[in-house]
């Protein structure tokens, strides 16, 4: 038997993962869709379209505007209504194009299916990733093609994949690793292949025992790289990407650090079935599986939904609101890290890993109290920070005493505002505190970088007046 | 007694110190430059573009700067700090922070209840701070608690209002609201467009009854005192020609306004 892995510190919130027996239904046709250009970490996409153009299923509608970008196509076949701003989950305005849906759904002629992906150059495969918009699905959206590019001088040696869906709720990846295995397993090769790694890992909390078992028992063919099922014990945020490699390789991405940094990728369970659909069946990233959930609702489950879905049509397909029932929170991802939306209006994006709704009686009011140096948010944070310190730092404007403090290493699990005993708002002063921090940062960059220019241009300067020097 | 005789010797030693660093590494006060400091209000608002009045008293004596760019202090001294000095006095033009927005909650509408960190910038982190229009004013009061002058208040309906009597200009409150709605503009224009949105009319008044709904009836009437922002649905008052107190009567929804 496998020896069960876990990380520092972190907490275990209840479960509540009622739609996991609930099969993945595709989504009915909706009469408009507003697909946001914006559903990925970096710059937004380029509109390809203007208002009045046809558009089929597929059909590439953003490209990347920069490096770190994504390509954006439509979900599905119509006019294209209207080129605006959309309310995003965050609450700010996102850049959109509206989608009056014909209700046909023609396809759009698909991306050439690459069916001997085998022996098909890496480079290939990864110009097709990108041409299938492909992102990070677990959350933060990162564009999947730039985290496959491998800066220069870093090398990779182990893959990860994230099916631990350690957010309370959540079941999206489940349902999938129980009915997508093959595909999933596919992607997780070719995303081997492409890395050129040998060890191959498929991270899973042991509350998805039969997850677990499909996923053993079909990568048993897979031997060239051999695939690794590592079932992990159930700890909130065993998901975060740090945590997971901590967990599994028992290596630590050092403070300010990228995965790479330790010889390791990490990748989703979602994007790893995209990945495969992209370039077995040439079917670039429209559609994902979407948990709706939460005690007001009638019939909590799993969706297939198409980018640009609004959040009422997901309520409405889980049977809309029990009697009597209202909803308190509306929140875009799981209860530990998701935002809270405060309208319905707000589309299902490709980062969407589900619609949760709390009911009054779930939501607490908000009251901070001073911090009781108690320690317990120091016991849970997953990234051995001191919350309660920090946040008495952030809360005196004291932001470079944070940034000494490491606040820039949080990662906003959570875990400390969801135990600290004084509700304190720990989560949101870290947030505040990143932003400042990361703003002043970006600037000295800015200032760094102008001088460094400065400095080459002069030097450039003088040695274009004297002959170069052979010695230096 | 061991105790006592140690107290005493270590401070008689840390006196000593004190007293040997002082005297070879203490700076002489400039006088001249402790009496312009002492002509500055103190406030260290930073209004002069000085690092303080510490910052702006040096710059002086060096001669980097000219008398009159401190808008805080008492009347006539600049003038002395000139004589004091030799130079003449530069006025700034004097300058008012207004807050460009007349959303409050009688006129405005929140889409939400927020109860989290009373302060606006860390209200823009959830849902962007939850008010229907994306520009309007949180009114938890970020701007007003970084006012040196105390000039900021947030009035009963939760919109800040500048005091203009009280406020010096210094351009605090500028950098502290995180919606961008805190500009300084000429202390001699009586009346401001207080809004900032510019999208279509009927789509921001839907969220707000005192948006400037670009409907264009102060620009059609005073056509040299308001122009229209191009591009956007929404009026903008000439500070080169501010425009007279009356005007304001002609806008139907009262953001224009003083
Ligand atoms: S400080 Fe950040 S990383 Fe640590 S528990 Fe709190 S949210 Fe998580
Ligand atoms: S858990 Fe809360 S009260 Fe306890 S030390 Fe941390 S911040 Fe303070
Ligand atoms: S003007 Fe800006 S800083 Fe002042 S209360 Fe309004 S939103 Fe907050």
């Amino acid at each position: 038997m496998h020896k069960i892995f876990h990380f520092y510190g972190g907490v275990h919130p209840k479960e509540s993962k009622v739609s996991s027996g609930v099969a993945i239904v595709d989504a009915p046709l909706y009469p408009l869709y507003t697909v946001p250009l914006s559903m990925h970490i970096g710059a937004p996409a380029k509109s390809l379209v203007a208002v009045g153009d046809t558009v089929l299923r597929g059909q590439q509608i953003g490209e990347p505007a920069s490096f770190v970008s994504s390509t954006i196509h439509s979900p599905t076949s119509g006019k294209v209504k209207s080129i605006g701003t959309c309310l995003g989950p965050a609450g700010t305005q996102l850049p959109c194009v509206v989608i009056e849906a014909d209700g046909q759904d023609t396809p759009a002629d698909p991306l050439t299916p690459i069916t001997d992906w085998r022996n098909t150059d890496p480079a290939i495969l990864r110009a097709r990733v990108a041409a299938a918009g492909i992102v990070g699905m677990g959350g933060a959206s990162f564009p999947t093609p730039v985290k496959l590019s491998i800066p220069p001088g870093k090398t990779i040696d182990t893959l990860i994949i994230n099916g631990v869906e350690c957010e309370p709720c959540l079941t999206a990846d489940h349902r999938l690793m129980l009915e997508n295995p093959k595909m999933i397993l596919e992607g997780v090769e070719m995303v081997a292949n492409m890395l050129g790694v040998q060890n191959v890992f498929i991270g899973i909390e042991n509350n998805k025992p039969d997850a677990i078992e499909v996923l053993t028992k079909e990568a048993t063919a897979y031997t060239a790289p051999a695939i690794h099922v590592v079932p992990l014990k159930v700890r909130y945020p065993q998901g975060a990407e740090k945590q997971l490699i901590y967990a599994i390789t028992k290596r630590q991405v050092p403070s300010g650090g990228l995965p790479a940094d330790v010889h390791c990728v990490v990748q989703n369970i979602g994007s790893s079935c995209a990945i495969a659909e992209a370039v077995i069946l040439g079917k670039p990233l429209y559609e994902r599986v979407t948990t709706v959930t939460g005690t007001p609702l009638v019939a909590p489950g799993n969706w297939r939904f198409r980018v640009g879905t609004p959040y009422a049509e997901a309520i409405k397909l889980a049977g809309g609101l029990k009697e009597g029932a209202q909803i308190a929170k509306l929140i875009s991802g799981g209860p530990m890290m998701g935002m809270t939306v405060y309208s319905q209006s707000v589309p299902v994006m490709k980062n969407t890993s589900g619609i949760l709704l709390m009911g009054p009686d779930e939501v607490k009011q908000y009251t901070s109290k001073a911090c009781l140096r108690c320690g317990r948010c120091n016991d849970v944070c997953p990234m051995q920070l001191m919350p309660g310190i920090l946040s008495v730092q952030i809360e005196n404007e004291r932001f470079d005493d944070a940034q000494s403090w490491h606040v820039m290493d949080c990662i906003e699990c959570g875990c400390c505002a969801y135990t600290c005993p004084a509700g304190r708002p720990l989560v949101q002063h870290m947030r505040r505190a990143k932003s400042e921090v990361g703003a002043k940062l970006r600037a000295q960059k800015a200032a760094a970088d102008a001088a460094a220019k400065a400095k080459a241009e002069a030097a450039a300067k003088a040695a274009g007046a004297e002959a170069p020097k052979a010695d230096k | 007694m061991v105790t006592l005789v140690i107290i005493v010797v270590v401070g008689l030693l840390t006196g000593i110190a004190i007293a040997l660093v002082s005297r070879w590494f203490g700076v002489e006060p400039n006088p001249v430059e402790e009496e312009v400091r002492n002509l500055l209000s103190g406030a260290n608002c930073g209004g002069c573009g000085f690092p303080g009045c510490a910052g702006y008293a040096k710059a002086l004596v060096a001669g980097a700067a000219k008398p009159g760019a401190c808008s805080s202090q008492c009347a006539g001294a600049a003038e002395k700090m000139a004589k004091l000095l030799g130079v003449a006095v530069v006025h700034k033009e004097p300058k008012v922070a207004v807050v460009f927005c007349s959303g409050d909650d009688m006129k405005a509408t929140r889409q939400a209840l927020y109860n989290g960190i009373n302060d606006c910038r860390d209200a823009m982190i959830v849902a962007a701070g939850a008010k229907t229009c994306a520009y309007g004013c949180l009114g938890l009061g970020a701007c007003a608690r970084v006012c040196p002058f105390g000039a900021i208040e947030i009035n009963e309906h939760r919109l800040a209002v500048v005091h203009k009597e009280i406020c010096v200009g210094c351009g605090k409150c500028v950098g502290a609201c995180p919606k961008k709605l805190i500009k300084l503009v000429p202390k001699s224009a009586e009346i401001h467009v207080h809004c900032m949105n510019p999208v279509r009319g009927p789509e921001k008044f839907k969220a707000c009854k005192a948006a400037c709904i670009g409907c264009g009836k102060c620009v059609k009437t005073a056509p040299e005192h308001v122009k229209l922002v191009p591009g956007a649905a929404l009026a903008e008052v000439d500070y080169g020609n501010p425009p007279p107190e009356a005007l304001a009567e002609v806008c139907p929804t009262h953001a224009l306004r003083k």
